[in-house]
């Protein structure tokens, strides 16, 4: 299969493309080919390997969930620890990425919008490695669900901005850090936090996550002598999912399957499953994609436990993958959710973050039908050390 | 000639600057978006902008975000926004009523069906915030088909190859978005927009339209001086938010009587 996306104006077959308002067009434009200038140039590359190496600590292992696996009774699980990365996530990887654009674009400050607060705290990090001002946009509700983090920003340096439109989630901490870099264009980069946006965007957070799989494609073959036979990721805007994916799209005989935050059930409409649910095509955020929309086209509020999948819409790359049938896109619900993660708690001493535990949960579900000779390789994408509040509320316990 | 080139030409001639206001359709209430549009055309207004709410309005202020809220809560849609503008047509045949907005609505709907309806309810141009020339191949096509214009936004940061390309796209006016910033923002820098206009002249043979951040008679003076036309938004939505169902028609109507007197003095 030939497979070479996204084109020139950052489409992925009918997805992705540049559709912002025209202040910023200059803006992506500038980005886009300072990228590319920047992407093979070896002193960039040199500089960010070394920034992975031993500011972020990679390579990330692959752990072999045995007692979890030994307990489903049929495929192995592998976990790819994301989790054991400097602040907790994969994110990291991105943000190094665009900080070290940053500075050589000279832009001195920085902004991000964050969902369950990962982004925020990987943006804070850098901005405070590299001496950026920095300014998270975050909705009201997730500052609620994610309180531990938004202190960790601030310990940072970082100024987190409360945003009260909309439904107050990530989408809206999305339309306001937009407005603050229409507002601020020529001082400000925005650090994007996923595979979505605006060209450059969806490519360049890929090609920075791209770490994950090809770390795994040279560990797995080292650990058990061949590649999985599937890897699983969970899906927000998808750029852990990316990460792993994209480096084993041109390996034959892996499938690929993206899990989203299947909320009350995909049935329930309550959810954040816009592939899943075949969500009709649209246009927020800089980019076309499938999105969770009403018949008249405006956004609707979405549901999950876990706010970092807790997003309309899905990167356009993984809109792509689903139509030319290279990956599958299924839903864990919240209680599903939260089982993987108890689960994984239990049987290894391994604290996920809830949006890793949608992939996880996925892997519990198809595994026990699998041979034991089958392989799932996860990618563990957080650590869940953010997450206790929520999980202590479903609980029903006061911390 | 369509209703846009009508219009401008007549000022032309006229020796005028268009007065162009916007509003949100449905805000403060559905019912009362064609008195105030007709309110509007009394007092003054050339051309009218009539806003189609949007769940997400990335570009847009607190202001103009309130009233797309309030009109969405008003169960108002695109449908919706269409079947106004031709209860607006029954009486007014003349104003250029020109529909702005973000791309989904109209995505959700498909340009084809979307183009059909303008020219039959009578919009006479289309702005969408979101979808830049790179993007606009699809509604271009079918907006020139029925014969429904294009508005397009050039801004600040716009370099003179892409005003180039803007202008082998756009019809009826060019809209210049004269700050970097969301809508209702403060701080006109009337020497920029100076700086601009001769580049913009350069290639667009159409009328220059300039808007953001006009909030009173005297920045309207000002900037009607240097374009052809002005627009203000922000400024007459928070108008109607500070209204009354009672006298939101009334204080509308005194607010763009005052601008268009600036417009005038210029």
């Amino acid at each position: 299969m030939s497979y070479n996306y996204p084109d020139q104006g950052g489409h992925f077959g009918q997805f992705g493309g540049i559709y912002m308002a025209e202040t910023l067009i200059p803006a992506v434009e500038e980005l886009r080919v300072q990228y590319l200038r920047f992407r093979d140039d070896p002193e960039f590359k040199a500089e960010f390997a070394h920034e992975l190496k031993h500011y972020v600590g990679r390579p990330s292992p692959i752990y072999h969930a045995k007692r979890l696996s030994d307990s489903l009774g049929g495929a192995q699980i592998y976990l790819k620890r994301e989790d054991l990365n400097h602040t907790g996530a994969h994110k990291i990887n991105n943000a190094i990425g665009q900080a070290l654009l940053a500075k050589r674009m000279g832009k001195k400050r920085v902004i991000a919008e964050t969902g369950a607060g990962m982004h925020g705290v990987a943006t804070a990090t850098v901005a405070a490695r590299f001496g950026m001002e920095c300014i998270v946009y975050m909705g009201a509700e997730d500052i609620q669900r994610q309180a531990p983090n938004v202190f960790r920003m601030k310990l940072l340096g970082a100024t987190v901005v409360p945003v009260e439109s909309g439904s107050k989630t990530l989408k809206d901490a999305c339309n306001e850090a937009i407005r603050d870099w229409v507002t601020n264009v020529e001082s400000t980069f925005y650090i994007f936090g996923t595979a979505a946006g605006p060209h450059p965007y969806p490519m360049m957070v890929r090609d920075f996550q791209c770490v994950i799989g090809n770390e795994a494609k040279v560990q797995m073959p080292e650990m058990i002598g061949r590649q999985p036979d599937a890897v699983i990721a969970c899906v927000g805007g998808g750029s852990n999912a990316i990460g792993l994916f994209h480096p084993y799209i041109d390996v034959p005989n892996v499938q690929i399957i993206g899990v989203e935050a299947g909320g009350y059930g995909v049935a329930s409409g309550k959810h954040a499953a816009p592939l899943t649910a075949n969500a009709k095509v649209g246009v927020l955020h800089g980019n076309k994609v499938n999105l969770m929309q009403d018949e008249n086209g405006q956004i609707i509020e979405t549901h999950s436990i876990s706010a970092g999948l807790d997003y309309p819409g899905v990167g356009p790359e993984h809109c792509l993958l689903k139509d030319i049938g290279r990956a599958q896109y299924v839903a864990a619900d919240d209680d599903e959710a939260i089982a993987a993660f108890d689960a994984l708690c239990r049987f290894e001493g391994i604290i996920p973050a809830l949006e890793s535990s949608h992939a996880l949960a996925h892997a519990i579900k198809i595994a026990p039908s699998m041979g034991k000779d089958k392989v799932l390789l996860v990618n563990l994408s957080g650590r869940g050390d953010k997450d206790m509040n929520t999980v202590a509320r479903i609980k029903g316990i006061t911390l | 000639m369509s209703r846009i080139q009508t219009t401008f030409a007549r000022l032309k001639a006229a020796q005028r600057k268009a007065l162009i206001p916007f509003i949100t359709a449905g805000d403060p209430s559905p019912q009362l978006t064609v008195p105030l549009l007709h309110g509007l055309v009394a007092a003054g207004a050339d051309v009218l902008e009539l806003g189609v709410p949007f769940s997400d309005p990335m570009a847009d202020g607190p202001t103009i975000q309130r009233a797309s809220e309030r009109a969405l809560k008003q169960g108002v849609s695109l449908r919706s926004v269409l079947a106004m503008v031709a209860e607006f047509r029954q009486l007014d045949t003349t104003t250029p009523v020109v529909l702005m907005g973000y791309g989904n609505p109209i995505e959700a709907m498909g340009w084809e069906v979307f183009a059909k309806r303008c020219a039959e309810v009578g919009v006479d141009g289309v702005l969408t915030v979101d979808f830049p020339p790179e993007e606009s191949h699809e509604a271009f096509e079918h907006l020139e088909a029925y014969g429904v214009d294009p508005i397009f936004l050039l801004a600040p940061t716009t370099s003179d190859e892409r005003i180039a390309a803007v202008a082998k796209l756009a019809r009826g006016y060019v809209y210049y978005v004269s700050l970097k910033g969301v809508t209702g923002a403060g701080n006109l820098d009337l020497s920029a927009i100076e700086e601009k206009m001769p580049h913009m002249r350069r290639y667009l043979d159409l009328p220059i339209g300039v808007g953001f951040g006009i909030r009173d008679a005297a920045t309207a003076e000002a900037v009607a001086k240097l374009c052809d036309g002005v627009v203000v938004g922000s400024r007459i939505v928070q108008e109607i938010e500070n209204s009354t169902e009672q006298n939101v028609v009334a204080h509308v109507a005194t607010l763009v009587g005052e601008l268009r007197q600036a417009v005038d003095r210029a």
